[in-house]
């Protein structure tokens, strides 16, 4: 066992996969030498040589299509993009060919290929380093969204994500990289993709949240549990496919549930939990479904970055709010 | 002020358009057995092509994208890749897909409106075409890669249009490849036009072939209504390739002599008179020409193999004709390799309704 932050179990995750499958390839900028701005790749080229550790050109979109390229010939590329506002340029070959290709050749041809981008604000970063984009890739068919939450979801969920024959985003949330330390076996045992993690029992309230938004919504349950108002705790970890029926099966024992997300409000993916309560779980509940999440505004420079993501008061509030009347 | 680099692109033609060899020809076409199945090739695609707007007009297939006048360039390099290399197409590359041993029930089947049509029996490593203008380029220099990180002798070959030369994602692609000295072969088919676009309009440079030089790799022009012109560049860029030399750029002069596709129509931009002379460059009637000037070729071998093409075409129209239409659940079952629950409840919906309203409201 070993006492890893985040980004030290993303490294550990791709290194045990890299010696034990050669096809394993990782990609992006600066994720050889420098082993990555993050250092998410740290040692990875010195290990695995620069044919498997690449250096790219600086071009986001050719990272992920040259990537698709190399997932079709059965390699499995871990692409790199440097922080996820600058994803978008491959947006293109996300959308019309990573997650078209397996049902476009109707399975001759696939693409095995995890895209990891660092995300979300909090850590005072620069302009366009804070984004929380996950609801434009979860709303994408033949794609899955992962997001980790601790150290060691992170390892066994990208190791799932490399495992995976089909395209994973794999999101990092930049403010729990250093957050905080976890025992990791580094063994190399995947957890499983599309399946909610249930992170805290309760009775009285569900609430759902991913990333690093898990850090205020558990702190959130801590100070309602000394009101006595007892929260569960649902990381989804994997948005897409989502597995409602963990979410369905708590808010029919607590008839309560407040959606956490630092993504801004309108179409975010808190709609789409939203919708499913409403369609499948609206006899359950006992108030309406209440949804905290960032303001629907730019993501601002760092000095406003904290009114801007939910806060642990913020959750509290909405959960008081489930409470009213009960 | 010192020069510090000077480059030069070089332009080849063998055949004028009357078929009269210009040149001392290639070695390997001096043997006419090496020109013949080029030749059938071309004719093949313009009989396909033919067909296949007929079929459009009369409903059986959907918007096609005919290589009128273009055959010449998928016949010359696919027919210079060997079997084990992997062709990364556009939309317009059906003669290069034919060569390559795609079917022409599957083309038909893919313009018909039937992924299955991607599902190809023979070269099983291809890609399917690339609709999204350039972004094919990227996925080549992706499988190039591959070869090379696998020490693989096999080389990538990819096409694109003029107009997208103006992408992104055609100069990121040479460039990683040529950082990466990947086995890539990257054929422009420079038919003048992006729909409504003329050429000029796309980019001031004089030739397209030089906008390799910016990625550091050698870049030709040749006369794409040469086969011989054009095979020949192929297989010196793809040997290259092969022995570790590193991806090369060809652009290859044509003319599409017909519309975009069947959804448009070139009238509207372009002088039908300016058109009809560009009849006098192509490439199917200069072969012929230097065929039969060498004895090569004759009327009545041409006629054979109209009737040869006419067969195999309907042969492979009837068995088009003849495959009932997908299954309604297989939208989802290549989505993934392995069905996520919640998906399943939606494909039991799509498969309920389309039992049940018996495909009544949609023909």
């Amino acid at each position: 066992m070993a006492e890893l932050n985040l980004v030290e179990a993303i490294n550990r995750a791709q290194a045990w996969e890299m010696a034990h499958d050669p096809s394993v390839v990782v990609l992006g900028e600066d994720v050889g030498v420098n082993g990555g701005v993050f250092r998410a790749t740290v040692g990875l080229q010195e290990r695995f040589g620069p044919d498997r550790v690449l250096d790219t050109p600086l071009a986001e979109t050719a990272i992920v299509g040259t990537a698709i390229g190399m997932a079709a010939q059965g390699l499995k590329p871990v692409a790199e993009i440097q922080f996820s506002g600058f994803i978008y340029p491959a947006m293109d070959h996300i959308w019309n060919h990573a997650g078209r290709l397996r049902n476009r050749t109707r399975g001759r041809l696939s693409c095995p290929l995890v895209v990891r981008a660092p995300c979300g604000a909090g850590i005072h970063a620069p302009e366009h380093h804070s984004e929380s984009p996950e609801a434009l890739f979860a709303h994408l068919p033949g794609v899955r969204v992962v997001i980790p939450s601790s150290p060691t979801r992170a390892y066994g969920l990208l190791l799932a994500a490399i495992r995976d024959p089909d395209p994973v985003i794999f999101l990092e949330p930049t403010r729990l990289y250093r957050l905080f330390k976890q025992e990791v076996a580094d063994d190399g045992e995947a957890l499983p993709l599309d399946v909610c993690f249930t992170l805290r029992a309760g009775t009285d309230v569900t609430l759902v949240s991913w990333g690093a938004m898990l850090n205020e919504t558990q702190a959130a349950a801590e100070a309602l549990a000394q009101e006595g108002v007892m929260a569960e705790v649902i990381d989804v970890a994997t948005l897409k496919p989502l597995d409602m029926t963990t979410i369905l099966e708590s808010v029919a024992r607590t008839g309560r549930c407040v959606i956490v997300h630092e993504a801004t409000r309108t179409g975010g993916f808190g709609a789409e939990i939203a919708a499913n309560l409403a369609e499948h779980g609206l006899y359950s509940l006992l108030a309406p479904v209440q949804r905290v999440t960032a303001w629907d505004v730019v993501v601002p420079l760092s000095r406003l970055e904290y009114q801007y993501m939910p806060s642990v008061e913020r959750i509290v509030a909405a959960v008081r709010k489930t409470l009213e009347g009960a | 002020m010192a020069t510090v680099a000077r480059f030069e692109v070089e332009f080849t033609r063998f055949l004028d358009a009357e078929g009269e060899a210009t040149q001392e020809l290639p070695a390997f076409a001096l043997d006419p057995a090496n020109l013949l199945p080029l030749y059938r090739a071309m004719q093949l695609t313009r009989a396909f092509d033919t067909k296949a707007i007929a079929l459009q007009r009369t409903g059986k297939i959907g918007t096609f994208a005919s290589a009128l006048g273009q055959e010449a360039i998928g016949v010359g390099v696919a027919g210079a890749m060997r079997q084990e290399d992997v062709l990364v197409p556009s939309y317009r590359d059906h003669a290069a897909q034919f060569v390559r041993g795609v079917t022409m029930t599957e083309s038909l089947l893919y313009w018909g409106g039937d992924e299955r049509g991607s599902n190809f029996s023979v070269p099983r490593e291809d890609f399917p075409i690339c609709v999204p203008i350039g972004t094919q380029v990227c996925h080549a220099a992706g499988v190039a890669y591959a070869f090379k990180v696998r020490k693989q002798a096999r080389v990538a070959a990819c096409f694109l249009g003029d107009g997208a030369t103006s992408k992104g994602d055609f100069y990121e692609a040479l460039n990683f490849a040529a950082v990466w000295r990947a086995p890539l072969v990257v054929v422009i088919n420079n038919n003048q036009w992006a729909i409504s676009v003329p050429r000029d309009h796309q980019t001031t440079t004089p030739t397209l072939a030089q906008k390799a030089i910016a990625a550091g790799i050698e870049g030709v022009q040749v006369d794409g209504n040469d086969v011989i012109a054009v095979h020949d560049a192929a297989r010196k860029a793809i040997d290259k390739a092969r022995a570790g030399g590193g991806p090369s750029l060809i652009e290859a002069i044509s003319y599409r002599l017909g519309d975009h596709t069947t959804a448009d129509d070139a009238t509207r931009y372009r002088d039908p008179d300016v058109v009809q002379q560009q009849w006098a460059n192509e490439p199917i009637r200069r072969l012929r020409n230097y065929l039969a000037r060498i004895g090569a070729w004759d009327q009545e071998k041409e006629e054979h193999l109209l009737k040869e093409s006419t067969e195999q075409l309907n042969a492979a129209v009837e068995a088009y004709l003849a495959i009932p239409p997908p299954t309604t659940t297989a939208m989802f079952d290549h989505l993934y390799a392995t069905l996520p629950a919640g998906l399943q409840e939606q494909r039991e919906a799509a498969q309920w309704f389309a039992s049940h309203d018996g495909g009544s409201s949609h023909g």
